[in-house]
C-alpha cells in the first residue's frame, strides 16, 4: 500500500515536472519517473521478503533478480540524465520543438566543432 | 558454432570501445568501422543460411543456468534482420564519407555501439536484456543527433531524447509489471502467458505501448517527423534501418510468442496498422523537402508490415517478414539519395534545385528505382512485398484493410512523382543554388541497395523462403520457446 503510494506520488511530480516550461525541469521530471519505475521493479520482487540472497536460502530470501534490474536501470538512467545536462549546457532553453526552416545543417564546416559529444559547446 | 551469436553483438562493441581510445586516427576510425560491419555481414550471412535449414541456435553466455543467463538465439527472422541491417550500415558508412559525416568526432564509434545494440535486441531471448540492449542502441543516436551545432538541431535532439526516454521509461515500468504478474521476463518462459492471463496481457501491453512509440506507430507517432528531418541524411538513414526497425521487431515477436498471436487483440493491431498506413502518407502530402516527405513514408510503410501481424495468418507474417526486409533496404536507398541530392546541391528542399536527372544520370537512377520500389511497382521488390500483402489480405477477407493498403500505394507513387518532378526534371539553370561534385562514395550505395531490391523482386524465392521459415516459427513459436527455454 505504501508502496503504491510512493510511486503514485513520484509519477505524478514527475508528469507534472516533464508539462512545465523548461528542459532543467524535463531532466528532473524524468529522474523522478526513473525513480518511480525502479521502485516498482523493487515491488516486483516482493517486498515482504527481506533476508539477503547471499544468506541461506528460504522463505524470507529476497528475490535478487529484481534488484540487479534495478541497479542496471540506475546506471542507465544515471548516464542518460548526464547526457540530458550536457544537452542543457549546450542549448538557449526555451526551444520547444525543432523546426528547421531551411533544411540546411551545415555539413561541410561543422568539423571538429563538437568537441567532446556528451558535453558540447558552451554558449 | 553457436559463438557466432556474440559477434554482432560483441565484435561491434569492442572495436568501438578501441577506437574511442584513439579518438584522432579518422583512417583507423574507417578501416575499423568497415571491418567490423563486414565481419558482421558475413557472421549475420552464416546465421542466416544456418536458420533457413530450420536450425535454432542458442548461447548462454558465460554458462549460466536458464533464467539468470543472457542468452542470445537466433531464428530466421533474427538472422534476416541482423543480415540487411549491417547491410544498411556498410551502404551508410560509405555514403558518410562522400558526406563528410565520419568526419565528425566519434562518428564510427557511436555507429558501431548503435549497430550493437540493435543486432542485439534482434538476438535477445530476455525481455529485460531488451530494455538494455535497446538502450544501448539509443544512447550513441543520442549523442548522434546531437552532434554537429545548427538551427534547430538542439530543439529537435531534446524532442527526441525525451521521447525516447518517456519510451524507454514505459518499457522498463512494463517489464517490472510483467515480472511481478509472472516471475519471469525470459521470453520462452512467457510464452502463451499474456493469452491466458489478462493481467500479464495489460502488463506486456504497457511493453508494446513503449515498442509502438519506439516504431512511430500511430497516434504515437508525431516525434518522428519533427525529429529526423533535422539530422543528417546519412544518420537519418542508419535511424530508418535500425532503430524503428527493432521496436516493430519487438512488436512482431513478443506478439507472436507472449500473446500466441491472441486473436482478441488483432483487431486493435489492424486498427493501429490502417491509421498508420493513412495518417503517414497523407502528412508526407504537404511536406517541402525530401528527408520531411521520406520520414513521413517510415510511418505509412511500418502500417503494411504491422497489417501482417495483425492478420496473423502464416502467409501474411511471410508477407510482413519480407515486406520489412525489403523496406529496410529500400528506404536506405531514399534517404541516400537524398543525402547525395543534399550534398550535391546544399539543401534537400524540392523548391532548392531542379534538373538533376540531367546533371547526375545515375543517382537519378538510383531514385527512380528506390521510389518504384517503396510505392510497390513491379520489377522491384516493394511489388513482390505489397502482392504478397494484399493475397493475404484478401484470403482472410479484410477487404477494408486491403483497400486501404492499395489507395495509400498510389498516393505513395503521387509522393515520389512530386519528388521526382521537383528535383530531377526542369531547368537546372533556373535552380538558385549551383551544383557540386556528387561523387562514387554518394551515389554507389543507393544504387547497390536498388541493386538488391531488383534483385529480391526478379529473383525472390531464396529471400521468400527465409519468410516463410520465419513466418512459421512466428505463427507456432513451439520450436523457439524449446530451444530458448532449453526444454
Amino acid at each position: 500500500m505504501s508502496t503504491a503510494f510512493v510511486v503514485g506520488v513520484l509519477v505524478a511530480a514527475g508528469v507534472f515536472l516533464l508539462l512545465r516550461p523548461g528542459l532543467l525541469r524535463v531532466v528532473l521530471g524524468f529522474v523522478l519517473l526513473g525513480h518511480a519505475v525502479n521502485v516498482v521493479l523493487l515491488a516486483a520482487g516482493g517486498l515482504d521478503r527481506r533476508t539477503p540472497a547471499v544468506e541461506e536460502v528460504g522463505p524470507d530470501t529476497a528475490d535478487p533478480l529484481p534488484q540487479a534490474f534495478v541497479l542496471t536501470a540506475i546506471v542507465i538512467t544515471f548516464g542518460i540524465t548526464v547526457h540530458l545536462l550536457g544537452l542543457l549546457r549546450r542549448g538557449p532553453g526555451g526551444q520547444a520543438h525543432g523546426a528547421d526552416p531551411t533544411g540546411g545543417d551545415g555539413i561541410g564546416g561543422a568539423g571538429r566543432a563538437g568537441g567532446r559529444p556528451t558535453t558540447g559547446r558552451r554558449r | 558454432m553457436n559463438v557466432l551469436l556474440l559477434i554482432p553483438v560483441v565484435g561491434p562493441l569492442l572495436v568501438a570501445g578501441m577506437l574511442l581510445v584513439l579518438p584522432n586516427r579518422a583512417g583507423l576510425h574507417r578501416v575499423g568501422g568497415f571491418a567490423t560491419m563486414t565481419v558482421v555481414l558475413a557472421a549475420g550471412a552464416v546465421l542466416l543460411v544456418r536458420t533457413s535449414g530450420g536450425a535454432l541456435p542458442v548461447l548462454r553466455v558465460g554458462g549460466w543456468p536458464g533464467p539468470i543467463a543472457i542468452s542470445l538465439a537466433a531464428d530466421a527472422l533474427s538472422a534476416l534482420l541482423v543480415t540487411v541491417t549491417a547491410l544498411v550500415v556498410l551502404c551508410c558508412l560509405v555514403a558518410a564519407v562522400g558526406s563528410g559525416d565520419d568526419r565528425r568526432p566519434y562518428f564510427l564509434p557511436l555507429v558501431l555501439v548503435l549497430t550493437a545494440g540493435a543486432d542485439g535486441a534482434f538476438l535477445t531471448t530476455d525481455l529485460f536484456n531488451l530494455f538494455v540492449l535497446v538502450e544501448v542502441m539509443l544512447v550513441p543516436s543520442y549523442v548522434l543527433v546531437g552532434l554537429a551545432g545548427g538551427a534547430g538541431r538542439g530543439g529537435a535532439g531534446r524532442v527526441y531524447v525525451a521521447t525516447n526516454l518517456l519510451g524507454s521509461t514505459l518499457l522498463l515500468a512494463g517489464v517490472a509489471l510483467v515480472y511481478g504478474t509472472t516471475g519471469v521476463v525470459g521470453l520462452g518462459d512467457l510464452a502463451g502467458v499474456a493469452r491466458a492471463q489478462p493481467a500479464t496481457a495489460v502488463a506486456c501491453g504497457v511493453v508494446l505501448l513503449a515498442f509502438g512509440l519506439k516504431s512511430a506507430l500511430v497516434p504515437l507517432h508525431d516525434w518522428l517527423p519533427r525529429t529526423y528531418p533535422v539530422v543528417s541524411p546519412v544518420v537519418v538513414a542508419l535511424f530508418s534501418g535500425l532503430l524503428t526497425k527493432v521496436g516493430i521487431y519487438a512488436v512482431i515477436r513478443i506478439y507472436a510468442v507472449v500473446y500466441d498471436g491472441d486473436p482478441g487483440f488483432r483487431w486493435l493491431l489492424g486498427v493501429v496498422a490502417m491509421l498508420s498506413m493513412v495518417v503517414g502518407v497523407l502528412g508526407a502530402v504537404g511536406e517541402n523537402s525530401m528527408r520531411r516527405i521520406l520520414t513521413f513514408h517510415m510511418v505509412s510503410q511500418l502500417g503494411y508490415v504491422l497489417l501482417g501481424l495483425a492478420l496473423f495468418t502464416t502467409a501474411a507474417l511471410a508477407a510482413a517478414v519480407y515486406y520489412l526486409a525489403q523496406y529496410i533496404l529500400v528506404k536506405a536507398a531514399l534517404l541516400l539519395c537524398a543525402a547525395a541530392v543534399r550534398a550535391g546541391r546544399g539543401t534537400d528542399r524540392l523548391d532548392g534545385c531542379g534538373g538533376l536527372a540531367g546533371q547526375r544520370p545515375m543517382l537519378a537512377l538510383a531514385f527512380a528505382g528506390a521510389a518504384l520500389a517503396l510505392a510497390g511497382l513491379p520489377p522491384f521488390s516493394g511489388f513482390v512485398a505489397k502482392f504478397l500483402l494484399l493475397r493475404a489480405t484478401a484470403e482472410s477477407g479484410a477487404w477494408l484493410a486491403m483497400t486501404v493498403a492499395v489507395l495509400v500505394s498510389l498516393v505513395t507513387l503521387l509522393s515520389m512523382l512530386k519528388i521526382w518532378s521537383a528535383l530531377f526534371t526542369g531547368d537546372p539553370s533556373a535552380s538558385p543554388t549551383v551544383a557540386q561534385r556528387i561523387g562514387p562514395t554518394l551515389v554507389g550505395p543507393p544504387l547497390v541497395l536498388v541493386g538488391l531490391s531488383l534483385m529480391a523482386g526478379l529473383a525472390a524465392a531464396p529471400l521468400l523462403a527465409v519468410a516463410d521459415t520465419a513466418a512459421a516459427g512466428l505463427r507456432d513459436p513451439a520450436g523457439y520457446v524449446r530451444a530458448v527455454t532449453g526444454r
